[in-house]
Parts: C-alpha cells; structure tokens; sequence
C-alpha cells in the first residue's frame, strides 16, 4: 500500500547547488555539484503522484517519473534508480543535459501554480548516488546468438545497444573516434558532463557484454554490406549530424575561425584545456561565437574557460528566438559573456598573415514571421560595426555525414542528408538496416537520440524475432 | 592497438614504419591517408600512406620529424604499439583512363608521390618521374620511385645528385618538349605544389595536388581542414585529399597551416628544457 503522506506545498524547486560564476568561468568542473541526499529527499515530496502523470508522457524513453520520485521520497535509491533504468539507460547523462522545462517538467501539475518538480535534478540525484554507492556490475545476459552492429556511439547507440544487450544479442559498437561517447564526449563540455560519467556509462555497456570497437569509421574502413557478411543480422545507424554549416560569408578560411565542431572537439575529446595533452587551441583574447544553439553555449563558455577575456555571442535574432535553454544562456550570462543579440556577421577581417583581427557585423531588426513561425531578423542598413576579436567560432548547425549513405546501396536520404524512416521512425529504406536520433533527424537533442535508440531496439528486436 | 612491425630511417629527419592494421590495410589506395594517435595525450596526426601489404595486414606510413607529435613518433620502436590507427580516410588517387602523366614529389612528399606513381603505372599510364631533394643527404625511395616510372630525373637544389635545379625546371623542360600529359600530379610542400602549378598553367594540363591541412577527425566533422578550391569550400578530409591545383587557394592553405606554429614551437622548447634539466639532473 502506498503510504499517504502531505506534500510538500513550497512553490519553488529546491535551488541547484552550483559553482560561483567567477570561479567557475575558469574552471572546467562541473557548473552544478547536485542535490544532497536532504535536498532531493525534500524535493521529491514535492511531486503529487499523480495517477495520470502527464511528465511521463512528455518522456521520450518514458520514464516512470512519480514512481522513481516516490522512492526517492522514501529514501530508497537503489529502488529509484532500478524504476529509471528499467527504461531509461543512461539517466546521469539526460540528468544533466535533458531539456526538461520543455519535456517533462513542462507537463508537472505543480507548474501550473509556481515551479514543476526538479525532475531533472532528482534524476540526476538518483543515478550520481547509484554510480557512488553501488558497485555491483549489471548482469551479462544470456546470450540468444544473434550478432548486431550498431554505427556511432553516441546518445542513440549507447540506448539501442544497451536495451539489445539486455535482452540478450550480441552488439558490438562501431565508433569512428577513438573514444567512444560520441557527442558526449567531443561536444558537450566536461562542465557540463564529466566525462568520467560517459566512461562509467560505457563501462556498464561493457559488462552486459556489448564489445565496442573504436577507429572504425563504418562508410570507410567497413561498409553496412560488409558488416551483414560479417554476420550482422542487423545494423542501427546512429551517426548523428557531423557535418558542421558555414555562413559563406568573406573570410571564413582565415586562421582563427573554427567550427564549433573543431573548437569543442580540441577541448572536450583532445582536452586542449589540460597540459599534459599536446592537442592546440588558439589562446584567445577575444572570441565571437555565432549562433544561439546550446552548442553556441557550449563554445563560449569554453572560450571563457580557456582564457579569453571578451566572449561575445552573436546571434541574429533576439533572446526569445534563441534555441538554447534557458538555463544555458543564464550560466553563460552569469559567467560574462556578451550577447550581441540582434547582430549579423558581415564578414571576417584578417591581417597581413590571414589571421582574424575582427569581425563585421550589421545590427538587424525582426521583421514579419518565416517559415519557422519566427519572426525574421531584417537588416539595418548602414549599422555596421567591427567586433574587435582575433577568433570567431561559428555555431550555425550541423547537417548527417555523407559516409555512410554514400556507400549504401538502398539507403534513401531526405535533400538535407537524413535518413528516410517509416512510420515506426527508425526503419530506413533498406532491410535490416534502422536508424535514429540526428542522422534521421537533423541537429536535434541527446535525449530525443536515446529515444530513438529505444525505438531502435524494439524494431531490431521485432525484425529478428520473425527471422 | 596496432604494432609498429618495421622501423627504419631514411635519413636522419625521415623515418619509415610499417604498421599492422588489417582493417587499413585491406581497403587502403594510393592517395588515401590515415590518422595515428601514439597515446592518451597524443595528438590525431594524419599522414597519407606510403604502402601497404593486404597479405600482411599492414600499411606503410612515411614521415618527417617537423613537429612534437612526429619527433615522438620517431623516438618508437619495433614492437612497440600505437595507440590509434584509422584508416583508409579521404578518396584514392583517380588512375583510371590516363595515357600519360608526370607524377613529381618534393622532400617527404615523395613517400606519398611514390604509390602514387606506381598505381598509375599498373593502371596503364606512361609515368614520367621527377624527384627533387635540397641536397644529395636527404634522398629517399630513389630506387623504388624509379621502378615505377618509364622515365625518371632525379633533381638537387644543389645539383650534388641528379641534375641541378627545382623539380619544375625540370616540368618545364619536359612541357616544352611538347609531351602531351593527360594530368602532373604534385606531392610536396606547399610552395613547391604551388610552383608546379604555376608551372604547368600555361601549358594548360591538368594538374592534381595532395594536400595535408590542420584536421581532428578526418571524417568531414571538424571542417578544420577546410581550403578554398575554385572559390568553394572543400573538406580536404572527405572531398580530398586531392585537388585540382590551378584551383587552390595555397596563401589561405599557407595561413592556416601556421596557426599553431609559434604555440608548438614553445611548447616543444619547454619540453627540450624538461629533457636538458633531466640530462643534468642524471650527469
């Protein structure tokens, strides 16, 4: 029987411990330190238990949310924990870098007067106290002798090849890099998610009998038809959107602007910020970031870290239209970043040895709505202005890598370069062969990924099954 | 892991290495490269590959001691393992169809100038060699490089080997015999590929450089290794590492190829001060 207890009626989520900003700005621990067993005990009276639980719905891998925060409650977070993994692989890692406001949190009933429940942080909570206090290994399972290669091994991957491994298949990972993690370790920034987190996730893999192989580029050194003569029965593609955008604007190919791709790649995966790596990255004293993504965040609060003393943000709209969360900006903004909203790059302006010395921009105003249902950003003539910075970091999106559909006889393409799915959304064009999270769906979120990598899981499954 | 099975030095700034990786070795065409990383703290350095034996499983990589990451390299041994080895990267050279070509390689790049000659003369074509080097010391893979020509010249900026004079004294001289090639393909530093293009412009024959820019993943994500070709923007990693030379932008290649001269160079100072403070702790 459910013991009834009166909730916790405080209108606000318990507050997040975090690093002060201007200690942290140059650091790269990790912003938020997490809730205490007090904290996240308290906080989790505060969920109503609601019998519908509309958080759950607004789940992409549905996690049982009043369930898990029930034992949380209870002070038993080993039960918690299981309630999360049973649906949800890697809850460290959407913890901390799930869009929440906008999934389940967005649907909690305490919102609609005062704040949601800190679901997120809860979760987080949950996972953190499990790595630090349980050592027990999962189980491998028993194995039912059927062999599939999964490509990438980044949010999707990792999800798809833990819930095959769980049921029993024989995975093995293909990783192109030679760590594996994929965006979380060469993207997001080790603020925001240890990497010692990604590797203990890996680790977990591992031991459920799931074998990865890094330096593996599937579309160069193997192809998809070469993996199914190998033996694969079935192959999920999970190679994100790789390919970073440019403006095309002058200047671009000058010495000091870098995608948001290579800045963060030399920083996360290289670790340029540690000395003992021998990866370089440019000493900066001014850097422009464009764009206003989370990876946009992610860049200029790496810039910050590495020593710049001015870090702008570019970006073309105003604040509302920025795609990051809201929390991102708010870190960034706390840890000195200018926002140059409303601004446009003209062009960049380069030295005598094609260096970047600074960078044009014109001042923009919205005009009517696009496409997008955002109104569009219109010029303001003659308001340009250099911005005086010696790098610029362009963080415009990202578009799926060609390698793989390019050496895939079968495998259709949307124009921009993503993967057809049907209407299971993981089914591509070709037999045997799913795919999701960004190679199907373009720049999208990690959680949507592990999603994806779910749905990934239960067609492989189904598909084999019938064989 | 991937062992170095073969070590040997070419001269006292160019080592030669095979390495085995069955995977690289197996699909791997003249003109491709790979990247290697020597440990946790290393970082991904490409190099086009000089060889390869699919039998054996390995690939044979060619490189000069001009960086940190190279100079530790050279300080391996065989038996010794790397920690990263990926590969086959970029599209093969393009052999098919071809008559006649000069294939010319410069210093080091003539490691990479080799296969590629060799491909081009087992796909059929006419292969006119020309070598260049500083000085007699410093000569590499002459008798391989010669094996695979029909006609070979070896040059010397100093003439203290071969005949005097660059690499493209001799293009010219072979242009203006009025031999038709249907494609010059220049391996080398930067300069001297730029100057074989100027070479062969006014000839108007075609002319494909292997270009070896900054890059991090080599699969097309970083964009690091981006050059300007015809005014476009092109991922030497994916749509390279071959050019058509008259179209490159080589000032741009140039600049960016310098962006972390002067931060490798303190770092590698700091570190040659580390070795001499070892040196005289230890005397």
């Amino acid at each position: 029987m459910a013991q009834i207890r009166k909730p916790n009626m405080d209108p606000k989520k318990a507050p997040m411990p975090a690093q002060d900003p201007n200690v942290r700005n140059k650091n790269f621990l990790e912003v938020c330190t997490g809730y205490s067993q007090e904290t996240a005990m308290t906080e989790a009276t505060r969920c109503l238990g609601c019998k519908n639980h509309p958080c759950v719905s607004a789940c992409p891998v549905g996690v049982r949310i009043p369930e898990f925060i029930a034992k949380v409650a209870e002070g038993d977070f080993k039960a918690a924990y299981e309630v999360i993994n049973g649906t949800n692989a890697l809850p460290a890692i959407s913890g901390r870098v799930c869009p929440q406001e906008s999934q389940c949190e967005s649907k909690c009933v305490r919102g609609i007067k005062g704040e949601p429940v800190g679901i997120g942080r809860l979760e987080r909570f949950v996972a953190d106290w499990y790595r630090e206090n349980v050592v027990e290994k999962p189980v491998k399972p028993e194995s039912n002798g059927k062999k599939v290669a999964v490509v990438g091994s980044g949010p999707a991957g990792l999800t798809c090849a833990s819930d095959l491994a769980k049921k029993g298949y024989q995975v093995t990972i293909f990783e192109a890099f030679h760590t594996a993690g994929g965006v979380l370790v060469y993207g997001i920034p080790e603020f925001r998610l240890p990497k010692a987190i990604v590797k203990s996730e890996v680790e977990k893999l591992e031991a459920l009998g799931v074998e990865i192989m890094t330096n593996m580029v599937i579309g160069k050194v193997l192809s998809i038809d070469e993996l199914f003569e190998m033996g694969y029965q079935a192959v999920f593609v999970g190679s994100g959107a790789g390919l970073p955008m440019f403006m095309n604007i002058p200047g671009e190919g000058l010495s000091g602007v870098y995608s948001a791709n290579e800045y963060l790649t030399r920083t996360n995966l290289m670790k340029a910020y540690l000395p003992e790596y021998d990866t370089p990255v440019m000493q900066s004293k001014a850097v422009a970031v464009v764009g206003g993504g989370n990876v946009a965040m992610d860049a200029c609060r790496c810039a910050k870290r590495l020593g710049a003393e001015h870090v702008y943000i570019v970006y073309r709209r105003s604040k509302e239209e920025m795609p990051a969360r809201l929390e991102e900006v708010e870190h960034a903004e706390e840890e000195g970043i200018d926002f140059q909203l409303l601004c446009n790059p003209v062009r960049i302006i380069g030295d005598e040895h094609g260096r970047v010395v600074g960078m044009e921009c014109v001042r923009m105003e919205l005009g009517e709505p696009d496409a997008s249902g955002r109104r569009r950003p219109v010029e303001i003539e003659g308001s340009n202005f250099v911005l005086d910075v010696d790098t610029v970091i362009m963080s415009l999106g990202t578009s799926p890598n060609p390698l793989i559909r390019s050496t895939t006889p079968g495998l259709e393409t949307t124009k921009k370069g993503c993967l057809i799915v049907g209407e299971d959304d993981v089914s591509t064009t070709r037999e045997g062969v799913f795919a999701g999270g960004d190679a199907v769906t373009g720049a999208a979120t990690v959680i949507l990924a592990m999603g994806a990598g779910k749905k990934g899981a239960v067609a492989i499954d189904e598909y084999l099954s019938k064989q | 892991m991937y062992k170095i099975v073969r070590k040997e030095d070419l001269n006292p700034n160019v080592t030669r290495m095979e390495i085995e990786a069955p995977f690289v070795a197996k699909k791997v065409k003249a003109g491709q490269f790979i990247i290697l990383r020597i440990d946790e703290y290393g970082e991904r350095l490409p190099l086009t590959v000089a060889g390869y034996d699919r039998e054996k499983g390995t690939v044979t990589i060619i490189f000069q001691l001009v960086g940190m990451t190279t100079k530790a390299l050279a300080k391996m041994q065989e038996g010794d393992y790397l920690l990263d080895f990926v590969g086959p990267l970029g599209k093969p050279t393009d052999v098919e169809g071809k008559k006649r070509v000069a294939v010319v390689g410069g210093g080091v790049g003539c490691a990479i100038a080799y296969p590629v000659a060799k491909a081009m003369h087992e796909a059929g074509a006419v292969v006119d060699g020309i070598m260049g080097f500083r000085n007699k010391d410093i000569v590499i893979l002459e008798d391989e490089f010669n094996a695979a020509c029909d006609h070979f010249y070896m040059m010397t900026d100093d003439g203290s080997y071969g005949e005097k004079g660059f690499v493209t004294v001799k293009l010219q001289e072979l242009l203006e015999q009025g031999i038709e090639y249907d494609e010059v393909i220049a391996i080398g530093p930067v300069p001297m590929m730029n100057f074989v293009c100027k070479t062969t412009k006014p000839f108007g024959v075609k002319t494909i450089v292997s270009l070896n820019p900054i890059m991090i993943d080599g699969t097309g994500m970083c964009g690091g290794c981006r050059v300007t070709v015809g005014g476009e923007t092109k991922f030497a990693c994916v749509d390279g590492p071959e050019f058509d030379g008259h179209l490159v932008d080589f000032t741009e290649l140039m600049n960016r190829n310098a962006t972390y001269r002067e931060q490798e160079g303190e770092k590698m100072n700091h570190m040659c001060r580390f070795d001499k403070m070892a040196q005289d702790l230890i005397k």
